[in-house]
């Protein structure tokens, strides 16, 4: 019983992670039609701002979060800016292999600056060891990663529900076109969005170094990931990459658990059933 | 079993279509004679193209049926209803944009005669169908333009092209979609001439919103408002048809 | 309908001859067959490179019948690959180490899993198609891998045996026999998908690529067309990967890696799509260039393949082959 829980929990987290880095792919994509591979490479950005900020300047952790976002949202906003909105409107695999030269080509600066091995993470005190709860012993730093999921979720979902610029965003997601005509800067809601998105995937780079590692093969290993979360949750909704990022994590989590040598196979098949099933995912608007 | 020389082409029978909560026919009933130069004519969202449509098989009746031949078709693929002899056109140009129209029509041609399975024959070795795809062209006008990629080609012969590819098909029935859409009026008339020379043989149900082309061209005519069939008459009697006008002018 | 063509009866006119174009040989095709011929005889030529690239040159063609023709992309291409691959290595490993029907036996296996993958997808289109080929791919490369026992994980298979071709010529360490086993094999394979691409059938595929609305209204079977021409790629990216497993007596997983799948994708746009000869020149860039950089900057390599990849796209995106057509068309109408 409580194995199952832990393993629950652990997936639930996991999941949490999951979200953060794919939350601002599934709504890019969702409002530009834009398939960017290179979210991913946000995400490991994000990661070394981590290693930087800790390790060779010695400031704290709860620093380096931030940190994450604002470089990895500023990063994205000039790839946006500088190569992205060249290519809105172009066909699926233009952008594929658009983005895929640019995780190619992360991979190579990455391993340039930091080399080809895993980063040492060290985490403050306080995150590190177990804590009882409600006779669960659970990890400190996961359950900190499913408090900020949490928050995060709720921020957004509030954020696009009630806000102005929310508001912008849904109509954009709902039709482009539309909205430019309906006199909206079409232009700035997919900068801000782009910048926004690709911050978050940079703090769950940061928030995930300690869990999954960080070295230059990230974006590749992470990259499937990313892509079954937005394809299975739907593109442009955000409790759709929410379900489908837990479900994930939690397939992932219990499948290495309880039947390490099929491993990935469960997630993949879901995937591919799920596809097959509903080509624009579970909560895809066109479904 | 009727005698299928008198019998009505096609059919609908109590068509009633819907998409999600939008409904575009409630019993919807419509018959066209065998040879028949037929018109459709109604304002916008009347629901022409999706009668066209539902005849086509592109798209399918929440309930009802739709007869070809005497026989229902309601449930049949849309490529078993080419082969039953239904071809259309679309109200936007729906081509091959990279082929020139000899290979469009030779494509056309090939899945007629079904000859377009795997094979390593080169389609060079298809004498007929290139020979007929040839005497196409010409009698469409197209044959200085066989080699341009379509795309190229000026609106009008794009769209004499449209009509090939469906005329290609030797239908029973061939449905035209706003087929002088785009054109100029001189354009539309002489596309209509031409159109009542190629398929004299042929029954042709239209539909078009230039009423001069429709009271020329036409021999019966149709007017749908709403997701209902109005009234179906002679052009001569249409014209003067106090539901035509109030349809139109909504008096 | 009778099953004998006949020629066209003016073959003067503009369309017979058109399409008889088409079908002839062009002087720089057979100057390109004859200079790949020629390499072997060139004086310590690094053949095993050149007979890599004329693999790889056959797998992007396998691609190019999919994508080129069939305006479909795979992310997983390398699954058929890797099937082709794993095949052909364990028929040479339990005893069945004649090569020529161990590649039929290879490229068909790959063609019936292809023809089921084809029944999966045939409705599948967008990003959708996309996620399940590539879901597919990974599905393989993780049964691969967790089965060390049955496929050797990581290591690969080993005690792989090759006989003789046509039983006199062995496989030689300077891979001389390797390089013309594969070429002629690929010939042979090139002959085939050049005859399809030229028939009605492969007029139909080109048609559903630039408007699957209008072959539906044409009468086109669209599916069964797509469930074909994803079973005719499969098994000819399963006789390329036979061919690598046999001319290297070696397969490991990174055969069906996604990286692969990645690869072959970056050489066919490299190259050029909807030209079969592209598949060719890409992999021959692709590889040298790999080569060269690799030499040059053992780490960072990737980042120029990156760089390529980014330049291509947004400069060229029509790749190679056909950037030099409309050049040669540019160059002749002045």
């Amino acid at each position: 019983m409580t194995t199952i829980a832990t393993v629950l929990f652990n997936g639930v987290a996991y999941g949490m992670l999951l979200f953060i880095m794919s939350v601002g792919l599934s709504v890019t994509m969702g409002m530009m039609n834009f398939v960017n591979l290179a979210h991913a490479s946000f995400s490991m950005l994000g990661g070394y701002v981590l290693v930087v900020v800790t390790q060779q300047l010695g400031l704290p952790f709860l620093i380096s979060l931030p940190l994450a976002f604002v470089v990895a949202g500023l990063v994205s906003l000039v790839v946006e800016r500088t190569i992205f909105r060249y290519f809105y409107g172009t066909d699926d695999l233009t952008q594929v292999l658009l983005t895929l030269g640019l995780i190619f080509m992360s991979i190579a600066i990455v391993t340039y600056f930091w080399g080809g091995t895993y980063q040492q993470i060290r985490v403050p005190s306080w995150l590190t060891g177990q804590q009882d709860v409600l006779g669960l012993t659970l990890e400190r730093y996961r359950m900190f990663l499913v408090a900020v999921g949490a928050v995060l979720a709720l921020v957004l979902i509030f954020g696009l529900e009630r806000t102005r610029f929310g508001a912008c965003v849904r109509a954009c997601v709902d039709n482009a076109r539309v909205a430019r005509a309906c006199g909206l800067n079409t232009e700035l809601v997919f900068a801000v969005t782009f910048a926004i998105g690709g911050g978050l995937a940079g703090l769950a780079g940061a928030l995930s170094a300690n869990l999954l590692g960080i070295d230059p093969n990230f974006p590749l290993r992470y990259l499937v990931y990313l892509l079954i979360v937005v394809s299975v949750g739907g593109m442009g909704t955000i409790t759709g990459t929410l379900v489908a990022a837990l479900l994930l994590g939690v397939a992932d989590v219990a499948g290495k658990y309880y039947a390490p040598e099929i491993g990935g196979f469960v997630i993949y098949t879901i995937t591919v059933l799920v596809m097959l099933w509903r080509p624009h995912g579970l909560m895809g608007r066109r479904a | 079993m009727t005698d299928p020389q008198n019998s009505p082409i096609l059919e609908a029978r109590d068509l009633h279509m819907a998409f999600g909560g939008l409904v575009v026919f409630e019993h919807l009933n419509f018959t066209l004679g065998r040879g028949e130069r037929h018109a459709i004519i109604g304002p916008n969202g009347a629901g022409k193209t999706t009668f066209v449509g539902l005849v086509t098989g592109l798209l399918r009746p929440t309930s009802g049926d739709v007869l070809f031949n005497g026989r229902v078709i309601t449930h049949e693929s849309p490529q078993q209803r080419v082969k039953a002899g239904i071809a259309r056109t679309f109200q936007i140009n729906s081509l091959f944009k990279a082929l020139n129209p000899l290979a469009s029509v030779v494509i056309a041609l090939a899945q007629r005669e079904g000859r377009a399975n795997v094979s390593l024959r080169s389609v060079s070795r298809e004498g007929k169908l290139i020979d007929e795809a040839n005497a196409l062209l010409v009698k469409f006008g197209l044959a200085d333009d066989a080699l341009t990629v379509t795309e190229t080609l000026p609106y009008g012969k794009q769209r004499l092209l449209e009509v090939a590819l469906a005329f290609a098909l030797r239908p029973q029935l061939l449905l035209l979609d706003e087929p002088a859409a785009g054109l100029s009026t001189a354009q539309g008339h002489e596309l209509f001439r031409q159109l009542a020379v190629l398929t004299a043989d042929t029954t042709v149900l239209f539909i078009e919103h230039d009423m001069n082309l429709v009271f020329r061209y036409a021999d019966r005519v149709s007017v749908f408002a709403a997701g209902a069939l109005v009234v179906q008459d002679t052009p001569d009697k249409i014209r003067t048809h106090p539901r035509v006008r109030e349809v139109y002018l909504g008096t | 309908m009778s099953t004998i063509s006949e020629p066209a009866t003016d073959r003067s006119t503009p369309a017979s001859q058109y399409f008889a174009g088409l079908a002839r040989w062009r002087v720089w095709e057979i100057l390109f067959w004859v200079a790949l011929v020629g390499l072997f005889f060139v004086p310590d030529a690094n053949l095993p490179l050149y007979g890599q690239i004329v693999i790889w040159g056959l797998f992007a063609m396998s691609l190019d019948l999919l994508l080129g023709y069939r305006g479909i992309p795979s992310l997983g291409h390398a699954a058929f690959f890797g099937i082709g691959g794993y095949a052909a290595g364990y028929l040479g490993k339990f005893g069945w180490i004649e090569p020529i029907s161990g590649l039929v036996i290879a490229a068909l296996l790959a063609g019936v899993i292809g023809w089921l993958t084809g029944r999966l997808i045939q409705r599948v289109s967008g990003i959708a198609l996309l996620m399940v080929t590539l879901g597919l791919n990974l599905i393989l490369n993780d049964v691969v891998h967790r089965q060390s026992g049955l496929t050797g994980g990581d290591d690969g298979l080993q005690g792989i045996e090759v006989a003789p071709v046509l039983g006199l010529f062995r496989f030689d360490i300077f891979g001389r026999t390797a390089y013309l086993y594969a070429l002629a094999v690929t010939f042979v394979l090139f002959l085939l998908a050049r005859a399809l691409v030229k028939s009605p059938f492969g007029l139909a595929l080109l048609g559903a690529r630039e408007n699957p609305r209008r072959m539906i209204m044409l009468g086109a079977p669209l599916e069964r067309d797509v469930t074909t021409v994803f079973a005719i790629a499969a098994a000819f990216a399963g006789a390329a990967g036979a061919l690598l497993t046999q001319t290297t007596q070696f397969v490991s997983p990174t055969s069906l890696s996604f990286q692969r799948s990645a690869d072959v994708l970056v050489i066919l746009i490299i190259g050029g799509t909807g030209r079969l000869y592209g598949a060719f020149i890409g992999a021959f860039v692709f590889l040298i260039l790999r080569d060269w950089l690799a030499e040059l900057s053992p780490v960072y390599w990737y980042f120029w393949i990156g760089l390529l990849l980014v330049v291509m796209v947004a400069f060229f995106r029509k790749g190679i082959v056909p950037s030099l057509e409309a050049l040669v068309r540019r160059v002749r109408r002045r």
